[in-house]
C-alpha cells in the first residue's frame, strides 16, 4: 500500500538507530546471547559478529545460531557460569529504576492488559554483566516511572550479583545510560530532542552533555540489510519481509 | 516400556480431567496431531505445564475451555504476537496463572528427576515473581555460602507430551538436542509421543543417535503421526506453515473481539 510507505521508512529509519547503536555497544564482548522474540538486538548482535568475527552470538530458540546441545536450559546454565556477556530484556514497561515489566498491567496477573510472561529474565537480569534494554515504541505508556509488576530488576553487586544496573536502554529515539540508580539521555535518533524526549518519557532522567546525535546512514542501512538477508531471515521471517519487501 | 499405539484418541486417552500436561515451547517438538485429538475429547480443568513457555498448545487448549491452570515462563506467539485466547482468559480470570522464569520451571522438573523436593535458583530475588510463587518458591540461605537462594518445589506432571522425528521399534524417541524433552518425560508420571516415522534400526546401538535418544525406559506410548507437529515446524524435518499460523491468530482474535462486543 503506496499509503504505508513513510511508515515503513519511519520504522526502518528507528530500526537502523537502534541497532547501530546496540551493535557498537557490543564491542568487546565475547559471547552475546539474544532471547526469543527479538529481532532487533539479534541483527545488532549479528552486525557486531560480522565487524568483529571472532564474537560468539547465541540466538535463543534459532537452529543455526545456537550451539547448545543440552535443551533449553543450556542458555540459563551458561549465564550462571558467567559465559554470556551481554544480552537484551525488553518490557511492555520500562521503568526509572531499570525495572521490566513483561507479565501485563492492572492487578496480577494482567487483568488490565496481559503481556506474554517474563520468560528467563529474572533470572538473566542479575547473571549477565552487559543487559540492554530495548523498545522501538518510545512513550509515556511504555516508558513509566513505576512498572505495574516487576518481572526482573538489575542486579545487587552486594548480592554478588554481576551488574548494577542496565547497560543502556535503547528505543528508536534515543538512547539512555544508567548510573547512580537512575537514567541519563545519551543519544539521540535524528530529528529528536531532549524536550521531545522528555514529554514521549514517563521516568525522570539526566541529561548527559554534549549529547550524542546520529544523522540518518544510507550505509548502515545498507550493511544491515545485508545481515538480516544472509542471517537472520530465517529465525525472523516477518521482520525480514517488513524491512526487505517480499 | 513403550507400547505403539494405533490412533491418536489412543494416544491421549491417560490425560484425564485435571490432569498436570508437560508441554513444549512453539521450537521444540509440539504434538499439535495430538493436542487437536486432545481437544476432540473435551477434557476439563487441566493444569498445563510451559517447559518453559507455552505457544499455540496453551492458546488453543485455552480456546476449548479445557484449561483451569497455566504454569510457564510466558505464553505467547512468538514473532506473531500475543496469545489471543490466553490473554482473553486471564482478563476474565478464567484461569489461575503461575507465572514463573525459563530456569525456575527447568530446576523444579530436574528436581523431580532427581527424586528431590525442591533445587535451587540463582537469580530472581529482585523479581514480584517471588510474591505471587509464594506456595512454590521459597528464599533461603545457601547452607554452603549463606546467600539467600530460591528454592523451588518439585514439579511433577502427570503426563508429557511432544512430537518428535523418529522412534525405533522398542521405543527409543530420538530427540536430538532438544534435551528439554529429556527432563520433561524424566520428571512425568506418563510420556506420550507422536513420531515422523518409526526407524527400523535401534536408536542405542549407535552412540552418534544415542546421545540424543531418549530411552523406551520413560516412554509411555508411541503414534505414529507424519507432520504431527504441523502448522509449527519440527528441526530438520520441516517449517512452519506461515499461512496457517497466521490464520489462526487472525481468526483467534476475531472470536476474542467478537466474545468482548
Amino acid at each position: 500500500m503506496a499509503g504505508d510507505a513513510p511508515e515503513r521508512a519511519a520504522e526502518r529509519a528507528r530500526q537502523d538507530f537502534m541497532i547501530g547503536r546496540i551493535a557498537r555497544m557490543l564491542d568487546g564482548a565475547g559471547h552475546v546471547a539474544v532471547g526469543s522474540t527479538s529481532p532487533v538486538p539479534a541483527a545488532a548482535a549479528l552486525l557486531a559478529r560480522r565487524r568483529d568475527p571472532g564474537m560468539r552470538v547465541s540466538l535463543l530458540g534459532s537452529e543455526r545460531h545456537n550451539v547448545f546441545t543440552d535443551g533449553n536450559r543450556e542458555l540459563f546454565d551458561c549465564a550462571a557460569q558467567g559465559r554470556i556477556d551481554a544480552f537484551f530484556l525488553s518490557g511492555g514497561q520500562i521503568d526509572g529504576q531499570g525495572r521490566i515489566n513483561l507479565v501485563g498491567t492492572g492487578a496480577y496477573p494482567g487483568r488490565g492488559s496481559r503481556f506474554p510472561g517474563s520468560f528467563g529474565s529474572a533470572f538473566l537480569y542479575p547473571m549477565v554483566p552487559r543487559v540492554i534494554l530495548f523498545r522501538e515504541a518510545h512513550g509515556p505508556r511504555t516508558l513509566v516511572d513505576t512498572v505495574d509488576f516487576v518481572s526482573a530488576a538489575p542486579g545487587s553487586p552486594e548480592r554478588g550479583d554481576r551488574n548494577a544496573g542496565p547497560h543502556a536502554l535503547v528505543t528508536g529515539r534515543a538512547v539512555f545510560g544508567f548510573a547512580q540508580g537512575r537514567f541519563e539521555l545519551a543519544a539521540l535518533a535524528a530529528g529528536e530532542t531532549p524536550e521531545g524526549i522528555a514529554t514521549l518519557t514517563g521516568f525522570g532522567f539526566a541529561c548527559r552533555t554534549p549529547l550524542e546525535r546520529d544523522l540518518a546512514d544510507a550505509a548502515l542501512g545498507a550493511e544491515i540489510d545485508a545481515v538480516v538477508r544472509a542471517d537472520l531471515a530465517d529465525d525472523y521471517p516477518a521482520f525480514a519481509r517488513r524491512r526487505l519487501g517480499p | 516400556m513403550a507400547r505403539l499405539v494405533e490412533t491418536l484418541e489412543d494416544l491421549v486417552a491417560p490425560i484425564r480431567d485435571g490432569s498436570v500436561v508437560a508441554l513444549p515451547p512453539d521450537y521444540s517438538g509440539c504434538a499439535m496431531a495430538a493436542i487437536r485429538a486432545l481437544i476432540g475429547r473435551r477434557p476439563r480443568r487441566l493444569h498445563l505445564v510451559g517447559v518453559p513457555s507455552l505457544g499455540f498448545q496453551g492458546d488453543m487448549l485455552i480456546a476449548a475451555g479445557a484449561v483451569a491452570i497455566v504454569e510457564a515462563a510466558a505464553v505467547g506467539l512468538g514473532e506473531r504476537g500475543g496469545a489471543p485466547h490466553f490473554e482473553r482468559a486471564i482478563r476474565e480470570g478464567a484461569i489461575e496463572m503461575r507465572d514463573a522464569t525459563c530456569p525456575a520451571i527447568h530446576a523444579g522438573l530436574q528436581a523431580t528427576e532427581r527424586g528431590v523436593g525442591s533445587m535451587p535458583v540463582a537469580g530472581i530475588l529482585g523479581s514480584d515473581l517471588l510474591l505471587h510463587r509464594a506456595a512454590d518458591w521459597i528464599v533461603a540461605p545457601d547452607p554452603f555460602t549463606g546467600r539467600p537462594t530460591v528454592q523451588v518445589r518439585a514439579i511433577r506432571p502427570d503426563v508429557a507430551l511432544f512430537h518428535a522425528a523418529e522412534a525405533d521399534p522398542a521405543g527409543n524417541v530420538w530427540v536430538g538436542v532438544r534435551r528439554e524433552l529429556m527432563t520433561m518425560a524424566h520428571a512425568s508420571r506418563r510420556t506420550l509421543v507422536t513420531v515422523e516415522r518409526i526407524v527400523e534400526r535401534d536408536l542405542l546401538a549407535d552412540d552418534r543417535t544415542g546421545a540424543g535418544t531418549l530411552p523406551s525406559l520413560y516412554v509411555d506410548a508411541i503414534a505414529l503421526a507424519p507432520g504431527g507437529a504441523r502448522p509449527l515446524g519440527l528441526r530438520g524435518e520441516y517449517g512452519p506453515d506461515e499461512a496457517d499460523l497466521s490464520r489462526y491468530v487472525a481468526e483467534a482474535r476475531l472470536a476474542v473481539g467478537r466474545r468482548a462486543a
